[in-house]
């Protein structure tokens, strides 16, 4: 866990190393007004000085006052887009058989995943397989006004799984990164990168900065056992009154980093071959849980609950952790701005006071 | 490579009922592991697609037996294949029917529903019930055979019956109330739809049957059969992995639960 200090040289550098062993590095790029996630080729690419405004059902850039690369919260998109495509072929049929596909997911490194979505990159790759990326994370010093990773254990420092930490500061002394490696491959490309050692000071400074951004999270989960809220609470009113609000569009749950359902379909040509895919799903859709004579889940309250219910509770039972890392995303690109963990506090109000069974 | 599926020859097709055919497939050259009564293979129809269908039987030779019911596009391309068609079989997927230390077995079957618990029937030297029932005389399946059955002591009943049908007019439920089982030694295996399992359940326990002595087979939407397509999940359960045999006490609260 050696680490090390270095400028926004040092960062350009440091994706040049990346590069030069055949990664395809990915990182934040201002673009289409968001900060969206895409090839990064050198640290100019980064977007250096802009911040985001974000609120329920809100998203905009900003100018910062500072030049800061990774001063801004969860985007639009998440790493899922590169571990889980949208589309995705499965197989292909034809006359001869049924043939594998070759994989052609290139070895990514991710630059600037932020501790919540680090944890997401976990809770996904445990469901999807796939090669783990290169992962470089940007610790949170600046929450937004949506995030609520501190509820959900998952940030804002860093997790397990990163190859190499980076923590932004820029102050008197100028921009730089604090970097620590966290895994062998990490130490390695680290010794690659010019960087002063760290002192004592720089550490004690990123961890203060951390700390500090534990205490500035903009939403907080109710304090209680989410699992046993969701268990309890399946046949409370509140789904109807969330069903009200909520437009099932499914924004929700194309947004969020660890949402993995898909679909899989057959594509044809006109020369009898087929394709088998899958693409990415969501449980709002209606035919989502079609049986022959019909969908299971028509209403808008049966889908709410059963989305909110997997994420916090019934994801636990399935694969042993919660589906929800406290991104916010899912708030910020909810046209109604409905508010996950405003309406997981309304739905533990209305348990305590004995429920309200419909 | 899980989502690639091994080829299997159709050899045998037989119709069961209007809408229902039994296969038999062949692998044409490598195998799937054996299955065990209750579990299922996704069957895939060249360019149509792939679902999820029950083993009917498992006569032991490396062949798949199983009887599929028409009821949308994929189903229906498999069920209208003739033998020599090749078409492709993943599994076993799921949860089988727990038959360790059962003593007295009942069998419930409603419609289509009989057909994951062919497998179980006079493969048993258990004294086995077999309740089966079915919309119409023209919907029951396996008809012939199961009046072959000698080990089996079956029940048919219709929920309309006509000119040429003299057995049972009813639901399931109704034999259901007043067979003559021992609580202590029956083990009971109901597949059906479901308002018929949570009907044939709630008999049984009001006449005396523990809940950890009935099994159910449940069934929601499958594009996978690995657990990674989400639509299987019913409440905490992914169907493909932790179904579709599942206890009583598992999937009461989730059976009574509606749009779960």
């Amino acid at each position: 866990m050696a680490s090390q200090v270095f400028d926004l040289s040092g960062l350009d550098a440091l994706i040049g190393v990346l590069r030069a062993d055949g990664r395809v590095v990915v990182g934040p790029l201002l673009r289409d007004d968001a900060i969206t996630l895409a090839e990064v080729k050198s640290a100019t690419d980064l977007p250096s000085g802009w911040g985001v405004e974000i609120g329920p059902g809100h998203y905009r850039v900003r100018r910062r006052t500072d030049t800061a690369v990774f001063g801004h919260s969860a985007g639009p998109q998440s790493w899922k887009r590169f571990l889980h495509p949208p589309h995705r072929t499965l197989m292909s049929s034809d006359s001869s058989g049924f043939h594998a596909v070759q994989d052609d997911t290139p070895d990514y490194a991710f630059l600037g995943v932020r501790a919540c979505d680090l944890a997401a990159i976990g809770k996904l790759r445990q469901i999807t397989g796939g090669r783990a990326p290169f992962v470089v994370a940007a610790q949170c010093t600046e929450p937004g006004e949506v995030c609520f990773c501190t509820s959900m254990g998952c940030g804002p420092a860093a997790g397990p799984g990163y190859d190499i930490a980076l923590t932004e500061r820029i102050d008197e002394q100028g921009q730089r990164f604090l970097a620590t490696s966290g895994t062998a491959e990490g130490a390695a490309v680290l010794a690659r990168v010019p960087a002063r050692e760290a002192v004592p000071e720089d550490i004690a400074l990123a961890e203060q900065d951390v700390d500090a951004a534990a205490r500035n999270m903009g939403r907080a989960m109710p304090e209680l056992d989410l699992r046993d809220l969701l268990a309890a609470g399946r046949d409370s009113a509140h789904w109807e009154a969330v069903a009200e609000r909520c437009l099932t569009c499914g924004n929700c749950t194309m947004v969020c980093p660890t949402c993995f359902c898909v679909s899989v379909e057959d594509h044809t040509d006109l020369d009898g071959n087929a394709e088998r895919a899958q693409r990415w799903a969501s449980c709002f859709e209606i035919d989502f849980s079609y049986l022959h004579g019909g969908a299971v889940r028509t209403s808008g309250a049966a889908r709410y609950r059963q989305w909110m219910t997997h994420k916090l509770g019934t994801w636990h039972d399935q694969f042993g952790t919660s589906g929800c890392v406290g991104c916010g995303r899912c708030i910020a690109w909810c046209p109604a701005g409905i508010d996950i963990t405003e309406e997981a506090a309304v739905l533990s109000q209305t348990m305590k006071h004995g429920g309200d069974r419909r | 490579m899980t989502w690639v599926p091994t080829p299997y020859r159709v050899v045998a097709r037989t119709v069961e009922t209007h809408d229902s055919a039994t296969l038999t497939l062949r692998p044409v050259a490598e195998s799937l592991p054996g299955f065990r009564p209750g579990q299922f293979a996704m069957l895939y129809a060249h360019g149509v697609g792939e679902v999820p269908i029950s083993i009917s039987a498992i006569p032991g030779d490396g062949t798949l037996v199983h009887t599929i019911r028409a009821v949308g596009a994929v189903s229906r391309a498999l069920h209208d294949a003739e033998p020599g068609t090749v078409i492709g079989a993943r599994g076993p997927f799921g949860t089988a029917w727990q038959l360790d230390g059962v003593e007295d077995l009942l069998v419930v079957a409603g419609g289509i529903g009989l057909a994951p618990l062919r497998p179980v029937l006079g493969h048993l030297s258990k004294r086995t019930v077999l309740i089966a029932g079915a919309r119409t005389p023209q919907d029951l399946l396996y008809k012939d055979e199961l009046g072959q059955l000698s080990s089996v002591d079956t029940v048919l009943t219709v929920d309309h019956g006509d000119h040429d049908w003299h057995g049972r007019v009813g639901f399931v439920t109704e034999p259901l109330a007043s067979l003559p089982f021992d609580p202590e030694r029956t083990t009971a295996l109901l597949c059906g739809p479901e308002p018929m399992m949570r009907f044939c359940a709630r008999t049984l326990l009001g006449r005396g049957l523990a809940p950890d002595r009935i099994q159910v087979s449940l069934e929601r939407n499958m594009q996978c059969g690995i657990g990674v397509c989400g639509h299987c999940q019913l409440g905490p359960l992914l169907l493909c992995r932790d179904g579709p045999v599942t206890g009583y006490p598992t999937a009461r609260p989730l059976l009574s639960a509606k749009e779960l």
